[in-house]
């Protein structure tokens, strides 16, 4: 049995409305709103990147694991906007929650899946021993180009995950995790390039819809399962259209869909929007109910996850800020404060 | 800006990431930063690590608006002594807050962020800060 | 140990002196005070030189020996002593020390910073180094904001307010305004000080001390021969110094300092006085809660009515206890180094009663009070008429 022992999610409290980004690009903001599904995304802090959140929420995850941090075995990031490009995130992290220089550290990358590939990573290890507790994180401070369609989405988030082994501490159970990938360019980030590129409506159909139903449809397979079978569905979030439409395909009411669809509150936070997604849901789910989980990273690829929560997970979830207090908690900016923030002023 | 005191910021990462300072034995004084001689006991002192839980309350604070080199994004921030509850007291910037948010006495949590960074190009110094408590 | 006497002082004017740079300024005051001794220089055979940050401020180090080929005084024995703000108070009492114990006969001590030769920037940097600079500095503070830290509680606890602090530096550019050697020639308002921008809140612009290039020199001598130099000699009846943890934080009142209560106790009991005694006083107001504090922790006042005194015009030329007659810190400049022996050139000038428009009346003895950092030194002298 594998499963996750502790979750936190960390989302920081800036706001910027789509309202602000579009009068400064003269778009209508209802038009984008309604064509984003996002009302306003979060914005870090000057002080905050990828590895600051990702420690936050590991320290959430540690505390709701109640296990000693010096017990983690390993220490994955997953981002697409680490602080350095070389040098680990995963490094400042595990120093930061004193997991100990046992710990087996390294960086992922895979566009907004980064995260996800993380946790299957940690899955492997502690299913097959090596390590007693891993810790998975997915982070980003996500940049747009001004002006650009992914200004009025990219945002920042993080949420982190531990996975364990045995039957009493596990939270939620993960049954079974598969992966669809192929080498399809929607979306990238050159090396020395400051802001990504993308296909535009290429990022549809032959990358996020075909990877997400590829992932989707394998783990139905493996799993002798139907979409039927979940309480919850919780889809890589970069807009609020494109898991709508995944969830049509697969015949989801959206009951099941909405409370782990956060992305028109807080935007895309790309490795961290799934990861934030099932935290959503584990904030509010019952023991015995059953999540299903497909993230999508550009380049491109899914990850589905079949999550079986257990009765552990009342208590545990007591400590650490849930999704909903983090959204709640805001204060809004103005785009002349998010240049700022973002650090677009060249001149700074 | 090149990364020249790079060392000095290493050996400090288990305080700053982390909050570890050090306690005598002998008179139960717990200390923040880390000292190697107990001004108490002196001889007799015995220090052992300790690590704090990061939760506080503030002593004292002030808007700064004039800022040292290389706090020009963060600024103006509120800096403030806080408190911790083990007793040493620390300085250290409260995020994400305006001044009038902030009262002596308030409550205050250990949060992880940038301290600062050695231009675009140098490394980055991470550390602990504190966020109010709701 | 032998009584020691000043018999000659000097200072730079204060302010930014551009075309003059470190070496100038150091040998104008140090000349002014060698001709106010009516020495020719042979006679001296000891200099200790107060400064704080000249390596950070115009990259020079071996200040000692900078100063003594400048001075043409070479091969005398130079000292550079250092102790951030105190860097002033601390050489003169090295000074003190060494003709009392015999083993200097005379003596120049001087003090000196040239801080306008680089930006604002650097020199908050330099400054910032008299803090700590691992658990202070690199967190983002600076010295006002440690001030600042210190006025909040002290609001707090006693009540303080603004105005009142505001009051310490009207009556400061007072006197500065009748000091031709001071920085500052105007009076301001509370309004001034009020309106004037925020630095690190409480503390504004008007409430900390400026940017100065300056420096100040004395000579020294065994009270004995003193009297073979000048009519009006000044004798030194008490030096103390006392230290304190370096950060602020790490104090257990940020309401005093004691390091300046312990240091003032001390002194008091050499000179076998009190507070009371004590006519007219030179205290370190880098910034307006300093004096405040510093006039509450001498024993002019009880803890808490520092503020209250300031603003009822207790510590004026005319009040009870005439407090930085020079202008101060404030008014008169804050050339680090040069500060703490700025405040003996003063005080000796008020004990002469050659300070002209500012003197106090029938002043026989003075009290200097120089701090480092945020209060981790402090230097006490008290001076008396010797003539």
């Amino acid at each position: 049995m594998v499963g996750i022992i502790g979750y936190g999610a960390y989302i920081p409290k800036y706001r910027i409305k789509m309202e602000e980004i579009a009068a400064v690009w003269g778009e209508e903001a209802q038009r984008i709103k309604k064509g984003l599904g996002i009302e306003e995304k979060a914005v870090p802090g000057t002080d905050e990147d990828s590895a600051t959140m990702a420690v936050e929420a590991g320290r959430i995850a540690l505390a709701r694991a109640e296990i000693d941090s010096k017990k983690i075995g390993a220490c994955y990031v997953g981002s697409e906007s680490h602080p350095y490009a070389v040098k680990p995130t995963a490094t400042i992290v595990a120093e930061a929650l004193a997991c100990g220089n046992d710990t087996m550290s390294a960086d992922f990358e895979f566009a907004c899946k980064a995260g996800t590939s993380a946790m299957q990573c940690c899955m492997g290890l502690v299913k097959s021993n090596m390590i007693k507790y891993a810790l998975a994180i997915g982070s980003d401070t996500a940049q747009g180009r001004p002006g650009d369609a992914l200004e009025y989405s990219a945002a920042a988030g993080a949420g982190a995950y531990i996975i364990g082994n045995e039957k009493g501490e596990i939270l939620a159970e993960i049954e079974e995790t598969v992966s669809f990938s192929s080498d399809t360019p929607d979306f990238w980030r050159r090396q020395h390039a400051e802001f990504p590129q993308h296909g535009g409506r290429f990022t549809g159909l032959p990358a996020y819809f075909k990877h997400v139903m590829g992932a989707a449809q394998a783990l139905f397979e493996k799993t002798g399962t139907f979409a039927r079978d979940y309480d919850y569905f919780v889809f890589h979030q970069p807009n609020g259209k494109f898991p709508r439409e995944v969830a049509k395909m697969l015949g989801i009411e959206e009951k099941k869909l909405s409370p782990g669809l956060v992305c028109s509150r807080i935007g895309n936070t790309y490795s961290g929007a799934s990861l934030i997604g099932l935290a959503r849901v584990l904030d509010d789910a019952k023991p015995g109910e059953k999540i299903f989980v497909a993230s999508f990273g550009s380049g491109a690829g899914s990850d589905a996850f079949s999550i079986n929560v257990t009765d552990n997970i009342v208590e545990r979830r007591k400590e650490g800020m849930t999704v909903e207090e983090f959204i709640a908690e805001k204060e809004y900016l103005t785009y002349g404060q998010y240049v700022k923030h973002r650090r677009k002023l060249k001149s700074l | 800006m090149a990364s020249e005191a790079l060392p000095l910021s290493w050996r400090r990462i288990p305080e700053r990431y982390c909050l570890i300072g050090n306690s005598c034995e002998n008179c139960k004084t717990n200390f923040f930063p880390t000292r190697k001689i107990c001004p108490n006991c002196r001889r007799r002192g015995k220090l052992a690590d300790k690590t704090y839980s990061g939760k506080g309350k503030v002593y004292s604070y002030s808007l700064v608006n004039v800022v040292p080199q290389g706090f020009e994004l963060d600024a103006p921030y509120v800096l403030a002594i806080i408190e911790l509850e083990e007793g040493p007291r620390v300085t250290a910037q409260i995020v994400d807050c305006g001044e009038k948010d902030v009262k002596i006495g308030s409550l205050v949590k250990m949060v992880f962020r940038k301290i600062k960074e050695d231009g675009d190009e140098g490394v980055i110094h991470y550390g602990f800060k504190f966020g109010l408590v709701k | 140990m032998r009584d020691v006497a000043i018999v000659g002082v000097g200072m730079s004017k204060f302010g930014e002196e551009w075309n003059r740079g470190f070496r100038e300024i150091v040998i104008d005051a140090g000349k002014k005070a060698l001709n106010d001794a009516k020495i020719k220089g042979e006679e001296i055979d000891g200099m200790f030189v107060g400064t704080m940050a000249a390596g950070s401020l115009i990259g020079q180090e071996h200040v000692g020996a900078l100063i003594a080929d400048f001075m043409g005084l070479t091969p005398i024995a130079s000292t550079r002593v250092e102790a951030a703000c105190a860097s002033g108070g601390v050489a003169f009492r090295q000074g003190y020390m060494a003709i009392a114990s015999g083993l200097h006969d005379c003596v120049v001590v001087g003090g000196a910073e040239k801080m306008t030769d680089v930006s604002t920037a650097s020199v908050s940097d330099a400054l910032g180094g008299a803090g700590d600079q691992e658990w202070e500095l690199f967190m983002g503070a600076t010295f006002p904001a440690l001030y600042a830290f210190m006025a909040k509680r002290h609001m707090h606890e006693y009540g303080t307010t603004e105005e009142q602090m505001a009051s310490v530096a009207v009556k400061n550019h007072y006197n500065a305004a009748r000091n031709p050697c001071a920085q500052y020639q105007n009076e301001i308002t509370i309004e001034t000080v009020m309106k004037s921008k925020v630095v690190a809140s409480p503390l504004k612009v008007f409430d900390c001390s400026p940017i100065t290039d300056g420096a100040a020199a004395v000579v020294l001598m065994p009270l004995e021969k003193a009297k073979k130099y000048t009519e009006k000699p000044i004798k030194i009846i008490a030096s103390a110094q006392a230290s304190d943890v370096i950060a602020l934080h790490s104090r257990r009142s940020l309401t005093e300092l004691a390091a300046t209560k312990i240091a003032a106790k001390k002194a008091f009991a050499q000179a076998k006085l009190t507070p009371k005694d004590i006519d007219v006083c030179e205290v370190h107001d880098c910034f307006t809660i300093a004096e405040i504090m510093a006039i509450e922790d001498l024993g002019f006042f009880k803890k808490g009515e520092g503020g209250k005194a300031s603003a009822e015009g207790k510590t004026r030329l005319d009040g009870e206890i005439p407090i930085n007659t020079s202008g101060g810190l404030k008014g008169c400049g804050h050339p680090v180094g040069a500060t703490g022996i700025k405040q003996i050139v003063e005080i000796a000038w008020q004990l002469r009663g050659e300070a002209n428009q500012r003197q106090v009346k029938d002043a026989r003895i003075g009290m200097t009070h120089n701090v480092g950092g945020s209060g981790a030194t402090c230097a006490i002298h008290i001076l008396e008429k010797g003539f």
